[in-house]
C-alpha cells in the first residue's frame, strides 16, 4: 500500500508518535524531559539526525552491501550525532549544558536506526525525508508535553515562567526520575484510552 | 570475494566522508565553542572570584604555553595594579575531573580565591562544591603552592559532608594550580608587566 507524501509525514504525529506509539528511545524521553525546553531541545536534535540520516540512507540503500548495512547506518547516524552537538556547543551552549551527555546518546536512540532500518532503506529519498521528519516532529511534541507536564508540576513553571501562586509547593517527584515513568505511563494511557473511543 | 571487497570499499568510504565533515565542522566551529566555554562555563566562575575587579578579567586574558598546549590566565585589576591572575586547574572527583578555577594574588603569593568551573559530581552531595561558600572560603588567603588537604588525610580543610572524595578532588586542583603556578611565574610576570589595561 503506497502511501502518499503528507500520510509519511503525518503517521509520525499520531498513528506511529514516538515515544507513545513506538515505544522506543525511551532513555532520552525519561532523561531530559524535566523541562519544555530541554525537550524541545532533545527533540528538535533528534529531529535533525533523523531528517539527515533518513536521508543518506536512503540515498545509499542500493550501495550499502546488506551484511554490514546496521554498521553503516550507525557511522551516518554518529556522523550527525556529532555535527548536532558541535553546533549545539557553537551555537547553543546553555542547551547543551542542560542535555550534555544525551546529546551524544542519540547515536544510540532506537528511533533513528528503527527508522534508518525499517524504512529509510527500502524507500525512495522523499518519503524517507517525510519520514524522518514526521518521527521527530511527533518525537518533540511528546518530548514537550512531557517536560511540560513534569515541569509545571514539579517546578511550578511553564518554559522558565511562574505558573502559580507563591503558595505553590513543587511536587518535586515529577522531575525526578522515577516521576517520570509514572508520567510517561499516565499519558501512555491517556493517549490508549482516547485512541480506543 | 567480491562482496568483502565490497564490504572493505563502502565502509572506507563512508568512514573517510564522515571524518573529513566532521573535521572541517569542528575547524569551522572550534572557534565560537572556545568562545561560548569562557561565557558560560568560565565566565562565572571568573566574575565571582574577581568580584570588585576595576576591569574586564575575561577579556583581559593572555595565553601561556604549558606543555604541549596553550593555557589561558585571566587578568584582574585590583586598587589600580594588575596583581590577580586566575586559571584553571583539574582534579579527579567522584564523577570525572573536578574543574577549578584558582585566582593568585601575584604580589602576595596568596590564594585570592576559588570557583568551580565544570563538574559531574553527584547532585545534593558532591555537586554542592559548586555552591558552598564556607567551604571554598577555606582556600582564600593560604599561601599558594601549600599542600593543601582535607582533614581525613591531615590537612586543614574541612571537607564537604558525604562528599570527601569532590572536597579531595578540590584540593588536589588546588594543589595542581600552586606546581603550574611555580612553573610559569617568570611568563606570568613577564606580561603582567607589559599589561595595560
Amino acid at each position: 500500500m503506497a502511501k502518499t507524501l503528507a500520510q509519511e509525514f503525518t503517521k509520525g504525529l499520531w498513528e506511529e508518535i514516538p515515544p507513545f506509539r513506538l515505544v522506543l528511545g525511551l532513555c532520552p524521553t525519561l532523561a531530559v524531559t524535566k523541562s519544555v525546553q530541554n525537550g524541545i531541545g532533545m527533540g528538535i536534535a533528534t529531529t535533525f539526525v533523523l531528517v539527515f540520516s533518513n536521508l543518506l540512507v536512503s540515498l545509499l540503500r542500493n550501495v550499502i552491501p546488506a551484511k554490514i548495512r546496521i554498521a553503516c547506518f550507525i557511522i551516518i547516524i554518529a556522523t550527525f550525532v556529532t555535527v548536532v552537538e558541535l553546533l549545539m556547543q557553537a551555537f547553543a551552549y546553555p542547551l547543551y549544558l542542560q542535555l550534555g551527555i544525551f546529546i551524544p546518546l542519540i547515536v544510540v536512540n532506537c528511533i533513528v536506526l528503527g527508522r534508518s532500518e525499517a524504512f529509510a532503506s527500502k524507500n525512495k529519498t522523499v518519503p524517507a525525508i517525510a519520514d524522518g521528519l514526521g518521527i521527530g516532529v511527533g518525537f518533540t511534541l511528546s518530548l514537550s508535553v512531557l517536560g511540560a507536564v513534569r515541569e509545571v508540576l514539579g517546578e511550578g513553571t511553564f518554559y522558565g515562567m511562574q505558573v502559580f501562586g507563591p503558595s505553590f509547593e513543587p511536587f518535586s517527584f515529577m522531575v525526578e526520575a522515577p516521576g517520570a515513568f509514572v508520567c510517561l505511563g499516565l499519558l501512555l494511557c491517556l493517549m490508549n484510552l482516547a485512541g480506543s473511543r | 570475494m567480491r562482496e568483502m571487497v565490497k564490504m572493505v570499499i563502502v565502509l572506507t568510504l563512508l568512514s573517510s566522508f564522515s571524518g573529513g565533515l566532521l573535521a572541517a565542522i569542528r575547524n569551522n566551529t572550534q572557534e565560537r565553542i572556545d568562545s561560548q566555554v569562557l561565557k558560560f562555563v568560565k565566565g562565572p566562575a571568573i566574575q565571582t572570584i574577581m568580584e570588585g575587579a576595576d576591569n574586564n578579567p575575561i577579556q583581559d586574558r593572555f595565553a601561556i604555553p604549558v606543555g604541549e598546549t596553550e593555557k589561558n590566565f585571566f587578568v584582574g585589576v585590583f586598587d589600580g595594579k594588575p596583581n590577580v591572575v586566575a586559571f584553571e586547574t583539574k582534579g579527579g572527583g567522584y564523577g570525572g575531573d573536578v574543574g577549578v578555577m584558582v585566582a593568585v594574588n601575584v604580589e602576595s603569593g596568596k590564594i585570592h580565591g576559588v570557583s568551580v568551573t565544570t563538574h559531574n559530581e553527584t547532585p545534593g552531595l558532591g555537586a554542592r562544591v559548586e555552591t558552598d561558600e564556607d567551604f571554598k572560603n577555606q582556600f582564600a588567603g593560604v599561601p599558594i603552592g601549600t599542600e593543601t588537604q582535607v582533614k581525613k588525610d591531615g590537612g586543614d580543610i574541612t571537607a564537604l559532608s558525604g562528599a570527601t572524595i569532590t572536597s579531595r578532588a578540590f584540593c588536589k586542583a588546588v594543589a595542581k594550580a600552586g606546581q603550574l603556578f611555580e612553573k610559569v611565574k617568570p611568563k606570568i610576570m613577564e606580561k603582567l608587566s607589559t599589561f595595560s589595561g
